[in-house]
């Protein structure tokens, strides 16, 4: 009996939950069918922070680089799809890669600057940065300063494909825009989970978890961990400044104050993947149904609501440093993206999940 | 002679920023911890003040002498109960804390007090002067320089003429060689947060006198304070000075040419001084 091993990284449950996953993207795609308009943009404000989530996650989790300045990249991709929209002509939603490409052109002075700093004075540092641009983009006049502007009418009028979605689904044009924009958050959400993933079953992806886990030993090996940091920061920068400007175009009004927020942007996020579970890619999933759920619960309560995401983000830290998932793949031994390799087939077969 | 004045007023507001950076520098100096929640605790202790103001009819002076052993239990308590759990090798638990803390901390306030400006009033003495020459500096800036480098004055003392100090520096070094000394780091940690809210307090009483003050506005005091340390170099409490007026150079020069590039103008420093002194000004030899 000839034994062949094999090295894999799938388990029956994470073919289980491709499976899911492929079906829930679809439903989701076919939502506009079934869901009403208030569905739709609660449904694109869950993508949208989960994307945000998942780039913090890989930030934070997988490169060990704890940003607290990531608002910098949705305000600045959300002020390029507004520049490019009200000063180029150009059409909104291609003016959303601008976006991407406007964060990652500012993520390599940012980088530059903040690779300077050790750990949490790094986390600052992209704080002032993201300040910076703040202040920077509220002098830019001829996209309203201080005070923000709107997307023009006729610019989201005449937005492609929205004439097509009204007449296919018989909405009206602000509804049909609405539309548009949560399958291009489902696109984001769903490419975002799936290149992370994809990056982290790649030799890069291992060099990265190696590089978390200890930049001594992972050098030692042969791993160039600043260039680590620099594609983990630039990947992150790029799907951030994405998200921005797709979720600024779904606002159609801006103001550097609201697209710089570093509570919107940057702690919702933080809490998101914190209470889901950090270093993990089912822990953002698992967090953004929290946070939605904690924030249609406690929404009247205002600060209230804030404060008490607070103190949980803390106990979350303190008590359960894994969070949600982290204690149910404790319990079960699940994993649903599994990143771990393992030797399979032959005469003896790994257990390990 | 204009620019004469607007020098010497930044160095004097470099004093107020040198006062947010001290307790901020301690503790990092001591425990390598940055406390995301620096600026909020300060706002936090002015609002403390404010209200045993208001409630005794109190100087705002008396008042900061009051609320001082009240912030010097929380910190205690705040780092024996929380921090000391989330020190360790990784650098994500005290960052994630501390912010969560910084978040609680806002809304909290923003409950209790609304976003509402609030002020801590000295009479007379605020828009008291002294003409030095050519040009008049107010009262207040110049206690606020002067507390700034008592302050710091203090801590060195602290840091190197008493038993506390020693056991501080030798925990900073080794925590376990520290605590085969009869040393306990859980407690020496909580004593120097204990101390550096002391330092909050005294940051807290001018940040209150000198200026409106509401809920919000901790994180750019955060900030602030973390590029007077920067500039000044991780470790050294006078380089936390000369950084705190390095800034407040910046902010003032920036504000005579455009009022709108006053906060604007002591960033960019910072990144001037990053940029060329990546260890800052004054870094402590290692």
């Amino acid at each position: 009996m000839s034994a062949r091993y094999s090295v894999t990284t799938r388990t029956p449950a994470s073919t289980g939950a491709l499976i899911a996953a492929l079906a829930l993207v679809v439903l989701l795609a076919l939502a506009p069918l079934y869901a009403s308009r208030g569905l739709i943009q609660d449904l694109f404000f869950i993508l949208t922070m989960l994307t945000l989530a998942q780039f913090w996650n890989l930030l934070a989790g997988y490169g060990g680089l704890v940003s607290v300045g990531q608002q910098a990249f949705v305000g600045i991709g959300a002020y390029a799809l507004y520049g490019a929209v009200i000063l180029g002509g150009v059409d909104p939603v291609p003016a959303i890669l601008l976006g991407g490409v406007a964060a990652l052109v500012l993520a390599i002075p940012t980088a530059f600057f903040a690779f300077r700093l050790q750990g949490a004075y790094f986390a600052i540092g992209t704080w002032v940065i993201a300040e910076i641009a703040r202040l920077g983009v509220a002098q830019w006049r001829s996209v309203g300063g201080g005070t923000g502007t709107s997307l023009p009418r006729d610019a989201l009028g005449d937005m492609m494909l929205v004439e097509g979605i009204a007449a296919l689904f018989d909405v009206r044009a602000s509804a049909a825009r609405d539309i548009l924009a949560y399958w291009l958050a489902l696109a984001l959400a769903a490419g975002t989970i799936a290149g992370i993933y994809a990056l982290l079953r790649t030799r890069r992806g291992m060099a990265l978890a190696a590089v978390r886990d200890n930049t001594e030993a992972a050098r030692s090996v042969g791993v160039d961990a600043g260039r680590m940091k620099w594609l983990v920061f630039l990947t992150a920068a790029f799907g951030t400044g994405l998200a921005g400007g797709l979720i600024y175009l779904q606002k159609a009004r801006i103001s550097p104050d609201a697209a710089f927020s570093v509570t919107d942007w940057t702690a919702y996020v933080i809490f998101i993947v914190v209470i889901g579970g950090i270093g993990t890619i089912e822990g953002p999933i698992i967090g953004v149904l929290v946070f939605f759920l904690l924030q249609s619960l406690l929404a009247d309560y205002g600060s209230w609501y804030l404060m008490l995401l607070g103190l949980i983000g803390i106990a979350v830290m303190l008590f359960a440093p894994r969070g949600l998932w982290g204690l149910i793949s404790e319990k079960t031994g699940l994993q649903l993206f599994p990143i771990r390799r393992r030797l399979v087939g032959g005469v003896l077969t790994s257990k390990e999940g | 002679m204009i620019w004469v004045d607007t020098i010497l007023q930044g160095v004097l507001l470099g004093g107020l920023y040198a006062l947010f950076a001290a307790g901020l520098s301690l503790v990092f100096g001591i425990m390598r911890l940055v406390n995301l929640a620096h600026g909020d605790l300060i706002v936090f202790g002015a609002y403390l003040i404010l209200v045993i103001v208001s409630a005794l009819g109190l100087h705002p002076v008396a008042g900061a002498l009051l609320a001082a052993p009240l912030m010097f239990c929380l910190g205690w308590v705040l780092q024996k109960a929380v921090l000391n759990r989330t020190l360790g090798d990784d650098i994500l638990p005290p960052l994630l804390v501390t912010f969560g803390l910084s978040i609680a901390i806002q809304n909290g306030l923003l409950e209790g007090f609304s976003a509402d400006s609030q002020r801590l009033s000295m009479g007379a003495l605020e828009t008291a002067s002294v003409a030095v020459g050519p040009v008049s500096l107010g009262v207040l800036p110049l206690l606020t320089f002067g507390s700034a480098v008592a302050v710091i004055v203090a801590l060195n003392q602290v840091m190197y003429r008493t038993a506390i100090g020693r056991a501080f520096r030798a925990t900073s070094d080794d925590p376990v060689t520290a605590s085969l000394m009869g040393i306990r780091p859980d407690r020496v940690f909580a004593t120097a947060t204990a101390l550096a809210m002391l330092v909050v307090t005294v940051a807290a009483l001018y940040l209150g006198t000198r200026a409106n003050f509401d809920p919000a506005i901790g994180p750019a005091r955060l900030i602030y304070a973390f590029e007077a340390v920067i500039i000044g170099g991780l470790g050294s409490l006078w380089g936390t000075l000369a950084g705190g007026i390095v800034i407040g150079v910046a902010q003032t020069v920036g504000a005579a040419i455009n009022p709108e590039w006053q906060i604007l103008a002591g960033h960019v420093a910072f990144l001037v001084v990053l940029l060329l002194r990546p260890r800052g000004l004054f870094p402590r030899g290692q």
